[in-house]
């Protein structure tokens, strides 16, 4: 049986990863390398890096974390953060990364999707969509890092970025970032229903049981920063705890 | 030297790095006389089959493996590159594959999410080599649209369960293909290319 996944995500800055509440008031965390190692060895599925200010330079050595990480870790991650043109793309995956995730430039510019699906292969393309709800049950796609509202509706980008070629979404709920409250159960579960791809939820970890719960109102998988970050949640003991709320979790940790 | 077949983009250094922490020597290459002069080779593989097809035909490669492959050399296909083993392809059109292995690649049935993105066990079909020292069900990272179909019962080793029976690692003679990718399953991934490495040494 396919496993639900867990999956840590690092945002990176002049290669360092920090994690910001509500995206500011940013601090300096940790080595993304050391990070990568600790959280593989603690089960995580996947990773996901974040390259949270990407100007020109520092994209270079951004593409070094990536292709360290790929030399320390053998399982998949993924990297997001300044991706505008399928040479972008082209440069992260020949770093090492496994996936490229796509934000505002997929709205700027949804084509850049399906040439790039088209290139590398959708499973490489994950649409990344900040989300607000701006009235009862109706939720925006905001960009440029939870700036701007694009007043599109989240629940028809989704749909649409599946269809333009995305392999996977990330749906990122913005009024529950940072707060440790849960994730967006509501959200979460009208995206999951609505495509045929897979839905990673993302904003609001705070304990166990919101993993637990968004991942059995349909997420495939549950992605998450500072509670891990800060050992707030260990991996090993969060799958031990999904296994027993009888969610599939991979635990080859128990193999050796 | 193992060479690995260079035919376009995608993740390859992956496969580099967990080659390398097995002190296995391996090459990027699509110069026919590498691939010749190699001791086993590797296909890997992310993106359409089409293009692969294409940038291989390009490249004037699919000669070179067709005659390394029953000259009896080693070959591993990962992902799409165990894909591109087969006769046909469905993906998207009606392609010609590579022919080694008797079989095709159909889509995965709209009944589950496609891609079958993430971790799935592997259930062993016989016992082989490849699976020494791994217990049943091991979990394995897999990240695919389309698998392979119609193929020789005989040669299933592994297949794991996604809408139906997903053959996940096969074999006949020298020609193995994992669907999965073991550069990106941890240390199960290792330990099977550790395997592979030791069977065909």
């Amino acid at each position: 049986m396919l496993a639900k996944r867990i999956v840590p995500c690092l945002d990176v800055d002049k290669g360092r990863v920090v994690k910001g509440k509500k995206f500011q008031n940013i601090r300096d965390v940790a080595d993304p390398v050391e990070l990568a190692k600790r959280y593989n060895e603690a089960g995580a599925d996947e990773l996901v890096f974040y390259d949270i200010t990407a100007s020109n330079e520092e994209r270079d050595i951004f593409l070094d974390v990536v292709e360290n990480v790929a030399k320390e870790i053998a399982i998949p991650f993924t990297v997001g953060g300044g991706i505008r043109t399928v040479e972008d793309i082209h440069k992260v995956l020949r770093s090492g990364a496994d996936k490229v995730s796509i934000n505002s430039a997929a709205v700027d510019n949804p084509q850049l999707i399906t040439d790039s699906a088209l290139k590398f292969g959708s499973q490489c393309i994950v649409l990344s969509i900040d989300a607000k709800e701006v009235a009862p049950k109706r939720w925006n796609v905001f960009t440029r890092g939870g700036r701007n509202d694009t007043g599109i509706d989240a629940i028809e980008w989704a749909k649409k970025g599946e269809q333009l070629g995305a392999g996977e979404i990330v749906i990122n709920a913005m009024d529950s970032d940072g707060e440790k409250d849960g994730y967006n159960l509501p959200l979460t579960k009208i995206i999951a229903d609505t495509v045929n791809i897979p839905v990673v939820a993302s904003g609001g970890a705070g304990t166990r049981e919101h993993f637990s719960a968004v991942l059995k109102e349909g997420a495939d998988a549950a992605l998450a920063a500072s509670v891990f970050h800060y050992d707030e949640i260990n991996i090993m003991e969060l799958k031990k705890y999904l296994q027993e709320e009888d969610i599939i979790v991979r635990r080859e940790n128990e193999w050796k | 030297m193992i060479a690995i077949i260079d035919y376009g983009a995608g993740n390859i250094k992956s496969l580099q790095f967990a080659l390398d922490k097995l002190n296995k020597e391996s090459v990027l290459t699509t110069d026919p006389q590498v691939i010749r002069d190699s001791d086993s080779i590797i296909l890997p593989g992310v993106g359409a089959f089409k293009d692969a097809m294409d940038a291989i035909n390009d490249l004037g490669l699919a000669g070179v493996l067709k005659q390394e492959a029953a000259a009896g050399k080693p070959i591993l296909g990962i992902c799409l590159g165990m894909q591109l083993f087969y006769e046909r392809s469905y993906e998207d059109g009606d392609w010609e594959g590579l022919g080694l292995l008797k079989g095709n690649v159909r889509k995965i049935k709209d009944t589950v999410k496609v891609p079958h993105m993430g971790w799935n066990t592997i259930t062993k079909n016989k016992e082989n080599p490849l699976m020494n020292d791994l217990p049943d069900d091991v979990y394995v990272y897999f990240v695919h649209s389309y698998a392979v179909g119609s193929l020789e019962e005989d040669s299933l080793v592994g297949s794991t369960q996604y809408g139906g029976v997903v053959p996940a690692i096969v074999q006949q003679g020298n020609i193995t293909g994992m669907q999965f990718h073991p550069e990106k399953s941890g240390d199960i991934g290792i330990k099977l290319l550790k395997n592979y490495g030791e069977m065909i040494s």
